[in-house]
């Protein structure tokens, strides 16, 4: 048994050296979003119809690919950074870092899949 | 080391309404719906790239009564985000800390919000 106090031990240890990067990924990746939101949101109001044929072509167009990638790619990484707080806020223990765990696999797999997606569609592969 | 359960924020029972708090939890609630929102999303791009059959089953449900609905919470979901996100851009530049100003702000974000996503879902099903 040690007689070190806790705040002993991990006195002069240094800080985990990563400091204001989550506050401050998350406000880039918010300013980011503005126009990106605002173009997806815009898109989706002058979208004639929501059949096949016509998202299809609309997904299809360069522009529209290119700023898809982008948004899909700052939108998860938004709300990881976020769904991230939450969950340290609320969940404890073991739950926590298993919680953590699994949100980072789903949001790699949703990254992966929606970005496979809108290069399926706009290199014409389907 | 003390390890008794002390009580962990937040205290949501403790204090009285105000509407900058109120805000402040809606910016969180909305934050994660917007993240469930984003699996309609990739579910949609993912139905896109399949095929006609897999984007009808996407598009079907997006259009039924219960999509319906999700979606016109999920516009609200977004344009609150969005304009209380844009002013937390202005608190993180140090601008409109004042009550008074924080309290204006909010009803600002409330009313702008409000009526974005009334004009969007009326031009999205009207």
């Amino acid at each position: 048994m040690s007689l070190k106090s806790p705040l002993g031990k991990v006195l002069g240890l240094g800080s985990a050296k990563d400091g204001t990067e989550h506050w401050w990924s998350q406000r880039v990746s918010a300013v980011a979003m503005v126009p990106l939101t605002l173009w997806f949101a815009f898109s989706m109001l002058v979208m004639p119809d929501f059949g096949y044929a016509t998202v299809h072509a609309w997904m299809a167009a360069p522009v529209n690919a290119v700023l898809l990638l982008l948004l899909i790619g700052t939108l998860l990484y938004h709300s990881k950074l976020g769904t991230q707080v939450v969950v340290e806020d609320y969940v404890h223990g073991f739950a926590k870092v298993a919680t953590l765990i699994l949100l980072k696999f789903a949001y790699a797999a949703l990254a992966v899949a929606a970005v496979f997606s809108i290069l399926r569609v706009s290199l014409g592969a389907v | 080391m003390n390890t008794r359960q002390r009580p962990l924020s937040p205290h949501l029972s403790a204090y009285k309404f105000r509407i900058t708090s109120t805000l402040s939890i809606l910016h969180r609630l909305t934050g994660v719906a917007l993240t469930a929102g984003t699996l309609l999303l990739v579910a949609w791009l993912i139905g896109a790239a399949s095929g006609p059959e897999a984007y009808a089953s996407v598009a079907g449900f997006a259009g039924s009564i219960v999509g319906r609905l999700m979606i016109a919470g999920w516009t609200y979901a977004f344009f609150y985000h969005l304009c209380n996100g844009i002013r937390h851009l202005f608190w993180d530049a140090g601008r409109g800390f004042e009550i008074e100003q924080a309290t204006a702000s909010g009803w600002l974000v409330v009313t702008v919000s409000s009526f974005a996503t009334l004009a969007a879902l009326a031009a999205l099903y009207l």
